[in-house]
């Protein structure tokens, strides 16, 4: 039977967009995307689509996609299509809007997997680039009580098991966890394969499964929020540089060297 | 829950010790706790703790939960967290912190949600809101362009602090403390993860998530060559070497060395950017260095927002100096 892998995918603020264009509404507590600058899909969930589609390439797999949110912009949450996963389900609500609030957002996901039967295996990326707060992934686990496995730089399937290669801060261990299960990856992975002419024309044609709040059988008793933001702003620095400057560059150095000698940093 | 009170510390250990993490985070604990007027605990996992316990009242803890058991002599996430599940709901403490390290990113996330409760992730640093007993976490978000105060709406509050974000204090072997023996259950068939082999890769000389001093080039050097320099610089300074995600992806140096959002976050006393333009996917990763000192050609650079010190000018002419005046007054 096919091995059916899902990787749950966040459209993010594209992070490489220029500071200049990062605008905050601190009434509002949130911040204004920048209408010229398309989202993106976030970077780690990139390696989570290419984890799934290098399984997909050694044994018969299919790889849905999930995400949720109040609005997509459609060609980009395709791209994971495009690249050669089968299938995108997006969970679209007004109501989808506090992706601060991990517990919820874990919810929202863990709900859309029961309600397509669950996975053999979840890959997720370890963290999202706007709010890096690796959460979600190892929520979902909690909520569906799969078995986890986070930071992977490699994911194989055999015999009914994940293996998968973890990074620890001096190296790396192989892990391994029978399915059900869980695995959150990092960009040691490898880059991300890139869509083909054939996986674009694909994707163009396929359509993807949207489902409101109404469609998700949720909990209400675990919906409420667990986290409240008081503030957001963009912070002010109050460093002030000194540049050194000497006769030129290389004397420059020098008077580097002895600045921070005088400060006694070095 | 009701009832809740004081500021449980989840402390990490290493071989014999306690780890510096977790003097960190009793740190950070004991003003949450004076402010609250309540006490500071900490929980240890492992199968022999005494010295750890000892050393974490050095650094002010009043309680010590030494939650022992063979099982938990090495980390292995289901188990552990199944330990601090049971220390929580029984210590029943108003806020919990935790490291965010290697462990910590995997622990905290799932002890909040096993409790049911928010966790404040990635936070620099932490407050009391006194009028409400409720934890303020000030957290960066967006790759660091913007920051964030967030609470959490259930108890026990959890905050996972990024490591060195905090000072320890000084161990004072004079302090008094409780150490107090809790036991728990655990069965080996609640571990859901084996870990089939470890594989160690070799870093040369200092850590860079350890070091003091870390010098890191970017895109500007042009090539992997020039990270030779670095490292000349780094020797003399007793410090490390790091790199900008794209000399990485540039393939100059292996992954390891990426300092930044998707790298490694580092929180030296004196961080050396050269040829880097200090992008906030970058700034992400240091903005915990005490010191940032920026060697750029372009004068309106990013890195020179963030940097104490600068020079403007090429890096060729700049490091080379640089580099010799240091080895005078290192060796003087």
């Amino acid at each position: 039977m096919a091995l059916k892998i899902a990787v749950l995918a966040k459209q993010v603020l594209d992070p490489e967009m220029p500071m200049a264009a990062f605008r905050i509404d601190e009434d509002a507590r949130r911040v204004v995307p920048p209408s010229n600058i398309p989202p993106v899909v976030n970077g780690f969930d990139e390696n989570a689509v290419e984890a799934a589609l290098q399984i997909k390439d050694a044994q018969e797999a299919t790889v849905t996609v999930i995400s949720t949110g109040t609005e997509f912009a459609l060609d980009v949450m395709k791209k994971p299509l495009s690249m050669g996963a089968d299938e995108l389900v997006l969970l679209q609500d007004d109501s989808f809007g506090n992706t601060i609030d991990s517990f919820q957002t874990a919810q929202l996901l863990a709900a859309a997997i029961r309600k397509l039967d669950g996975f053999d295996l979840i890959i997720c990326g370890r963290q999202a680039s706007d709010w890096d707060n690796a959460q979600v992934p190892l929520g979902v686990a909690e909520i569906l009580g799969v078995s986890c496995i986070s930071l992977g730089k490699k994911v194989d399937v055999a015999d009914g098991k994940a293996i998968v290669e973890r990074i620890v801060p001096d190296g790396y261990q192989v892990v391994e966890a029978q399915l059900p299960a869980l695995v959150t990856v990092s960009n040691e992975l490898g880059q991300p394969r890139y869509p083909t002419l054939r996986g674009i024309m694909a994707a163009t044609r396929k359509r993807p499964t949207v489902w409101s709040k109404a469609d998700l059988d949720i909990d209400e008793s675990q919906s409420a929020g667990r986290i409240t933001l008081r503030q957001l702003f963009i912070p002010v620095s109050d460093q002030e540089c000194e540049i050194i400057e000497g006769e030129d560059s290389a004397d420059s150095g020098r008077l580097l060297a002895l600045k921070l000698r005088e400060a006694k940093i070095i | 829950m009701a009832d809740a009170t004081g500021v449980l510390v989840i402390g990490q250990t290493t071989g014999d010790g306690l780890d510096s993490t977790a003097a960190e985070l009793l740190a950070a604990g004991r003003n949450v706790a004076a402010v609250l007027g309540e006490e500071l605990s900490i929980g240890l996992l492992g199968d022999t703790l005494d010295t750890p316990a000892q050393q974490a009242v050095a650094h002010g803890a009043d309680r010590v939960y030494a939650v022992t058991h063979p099982l938990l002599a090495e980390y292995q996430p289901d188990l552990y967290l199944a330990a601090l599940d049971a220390l929580c709901r029984d210590a029943n403490p108003r806020v919990v912190l935790m490291s965010r390290t290697s462990e910590g990113r995997e622990l905290a996330p799932r002890l909040a949600f096993r409790l049911g409760v928010g966790l404040a992730q990635d936070c620099l640093e932490v407050s009391v809101d006194e009028s409400t007993r409720t934890l303020l976490a000030n957290r960066p978000v967006y790759g660091g362009n913007a920051v964030a105060v967030v609470s959490c709406e259930r108890t026990p509050q959890i905050a996972a602090i990024r490591p060195k974000a905090y000072e320890p204090m000084e161990a004072d072997a004079g302090r008094q403390g409780q150490v107090v023996s809790f036991p728990v259950e655990l069965d080996a068939s609640q571990a859901k993860t084996r870990v089939v082999e470890t594989v160690r890769e070799e870093s040369e000389g200092v850590k860079l998530e350890d070091a003091r001093v870390v010098v890191s080039g970017g895109r500007g050097l042009g090539g992997p060559d020039p990270f030779s320099g670095l490292e000349e610089l780094a020797k003399l300074l007793g410090g490390a070497v790091g790199a900008s995600r794209a000399a990485v992806d540039s393939g100059w140096v292996p992954p390891s060395y990426q300092v930044g959002l998707t790298g490694k976050a580092i929180t030296p006393d004196l961080y050396i950017t050269v040829a880097i333009s200090g992008a906030s996917q970058h700034m992400a990763g240091c903005s915990g260095a005490k010191c940032i000192v920026a060697i750029n050609k372009d004068a309106d650079a990013n890195i020179f927002k963030d940097a104490r010190y600068g020079v403007v000018g090429e890096w060729e002419r700049v490091l080379p100096a640089l580099t010799e005046a240091v080895r005078e007054l290192v060796n003087s």
